[in-house]
């Protein structure tokens, strides 16, 4: 109720252009509270063009500068209508926006678009280059903000990861195997980009989020290539050559990125130990996850198949039964 | 008051003798449409008779529509037939009938029977929804069911591979048997990931057609290794 609207009622004629023009509710509303008589017929006049002009724009001032008029005229009947027109509105408005938000996750398509812009040998060379460290740390490096290369690595990554998990025989009881490697790959490039974005923003070093995710994708190439080997060629080895050679190269490609871009030491340390920690643990984890239960297998195939469950039956008698269970499952 | 409601309410009227003037031309540009909607009646009379038909004719029509894409499939020449009138009957086939194929395999003796049909159509669905999209962002010109379409409709070698290991599994799994599944699967991982190409290639900007082939390379090659590692359960 403004001093505007007060205003308005002691003039008649004015009060009228502005409700053609599409006024608010709260004018009628003190209209009602205190109507004269000459505002009383114009109301009338009023609620009935309203009317005409309602059925053709049904706009939603039009319903609500009625509520005037029915109070008055109709009493319940009026707020009734109202009522049941503020429902009807209020589920238009829930369908319009419903509508919008299908329409939007079409548009958000070509949002998105400026990431894929990408040519061939654009992703080329930045595989490539996502294992050469650049010995650069006193100027802030040029990290690529894209999304294409990052997302087919993970993809990527996620095939390897099921490849892993069948040769190796994994049995996740909960859930899927594909399942399970789509949520630990994505769930590692996000959840550490976001970690590394949240510490970057800590020690304030320059860099978006938007590079964070397309450093962190990239580095995962050298994962790529050292699993599709060693889930392959089952040597211990070679596992640990290519993990400090791939593995080291990439993780060394992202300090030295993160290094050029962060000042200070405190900050360098802690953002770049909490990244190559992370990184290497990551390869390390998915490799022998997935790894181990072959040796396990194989030994228990060479060896006499009860030797393991004849310690435990020695402690807990219950677990006996479990693993008898097991074994004859 | 009231003379100045009227004055005010005239505009009014007058917008409204202008909505009925304006209704009479409107009326004779229904009169236009009268012309083709006698050929709509004309259309509409085809439509009904189809109404007659059995219900035979009806699937019969259908599956003949869904067995010519196979055959496009078969010989992709670059043609349209697919990319014109898409539907998603013979993706759904194909996968259900995969996804019943990889069914009863060793991997799920136990209680696994449910994730192993679900991985199926999880893995064909979202990685078509995936390579859609993935078109899509790259500047491809391909609609969204489209795509989904071809990429369906391509799997169709695959699910004959499948057709034809458990054939040969029921002879035996020796050397000899991996060595025959080995090739007919890699040869039909080809062919899928060759006839998805030639239907997807057309429709996206020249320099990018490897962007886009590297999913539906990765695509085919998940669904055929699973094909490729299927044992029957004993």
């Amino acid at each position: 109720m403004s001093a505007g609207s007060g205003s308005r009622n002691t003039e008649p004629w004015g009060s009228f252009d502005e409700n053609q023009g599409g006024g608010s509710a709260v004018i009628d509303m003190e209209n009602m509270d205190d109507t004269s008589g000459s505002s009383f017929e114009d109301m009338g006049e009023l609620h009935q063009r309203l009317r005409e002009e309602e059925e053709v724009t049904a706009e939603a001032d039009g319903t609500e500068e009625d509520e005037g008029g029915d109070g008055e005229f109709l009493g319940m009947k009026g707020i009734k209508g109202q009522l049941g027109r503020q429902v009807a509105d209020e589920v238009w408005q829930a369908g319009k926006r419903q509508a919008s938000k299908a329409f939007n996750l079409y548009a958000n398509i070509d949002i998105l678009r400026p990431y894929f812009d990408v040519e061939p040998m654009q992703v080329r060379s930045r595989l490539i280059e996502s294992m050469i460290p650049v010995r650069m740390i006193n100027f802030p490096q040029k990290i690529a903000g894209e999304l294409y290369g990052p997302l087919m690595l993970v993809f990527t990554l996620v095939a390897i990861l099921l490849h892993g998990m069948k040769t190796s025989d994994t049995v996740i009881r909960e859930g899927t195997l594909m399942g399970t490697a789509i949520g630990t790959c994505f769930g590692y490039w996000l959840g550490v980009s976001s970690l590394v974005y949240f510490l970057a923003y800590l020690v304030n070093a320059q860099i978006t989020m938007l590079q964070t995710l397309s450093l962190l994708g990239y580095g995962l190439f050298g994962h790529c290539v050292v699993l599709f080997i060693t889930y392959n060629i089952h040597f211990h080895f070679l596992f640990y050559v290519l993990w400090l050679l791939c593995g080291g190269l990439s993780t060394l490609r992202m300090v030295t990125a993160l290094l050029s871009r962060t000042v200070g030491q405190t900050p360098r340390l802690l953002l770049c130990g909490t990244l190559s920690v992370l990184h290497m643990m990551f390869l390390l984890y998915l490799h022998f996850n997935y790894h181990r239960i072959i040796q396990e297998l194989l030994g228990s195939l060479e060896g006499p198949p009860m030797a393991p469950m004849q310690r435990v039956a020695r402690d807990v008698p219950e677990l006996t039964l479990n693993a008898s269970l097991l074994m004859s499952h | 008051m009231a003379v100045s409601a009227d004055e005010a309410s005239r505009p009014f009227a007058g917008l409204s003798d202008v909505s009925i003037s304006e209704d009479i031309p409107v009326e004779g540009d229904i009169s236009v449409p009268m012309g083709t909607s006698s050929s709509n009646r004309q259309r509409g009379e085809d439509e009904f008779s189809t109404l007659d038909e059995p219900v035979k004719e009806t699937i019969l029509r259908d599956l003949r529509a869904v067995g010519s894409k196979f055959i496009h499939v078969l010989y992709p020449k670059r043609s349209t037939a697919l990319l014109r009138d898409w539907d998603l009957w013979g993706p759904l086939l194909l996968c259900v009938t995969l996804a019943l194929l990889l069914q009863g395999g060793a991997a799920d003796s136990d209680d696994h029977g449910g994730p192993q049909f679900a991985e199926v159509f999880v893995i064909v669905w979202f990685g078509s929804i995936i390579i859609t999209l993935n078109s899509k962002l790259l500047g491809g010109t391909i609609s969204f069911f489209q795509s989904l379409c071809v990429l369906g409709y391509c799997i169709m070698p695959l699910t004959a591979a499948m057709a034809v290991c458990r054939i040969v599994l029921v002879g035996g799994s020796g050397t000899v048997s991996f060595i025959v599944r080995l090739v007919v699967v890699t040869a039909s991982f080809g062919w899928s990931t060759f006839a998805s190409t030639a239907f997807l290639a057309d429709s996206q900007p020249p320099g990018r057609k490897a962007l886009v082939v590297y999913p539906v390379f990765l695509f085919y090659f998940v669904i055929g290794w699973m094909v490729l590692t299927f044992s029957p359960s004993q």
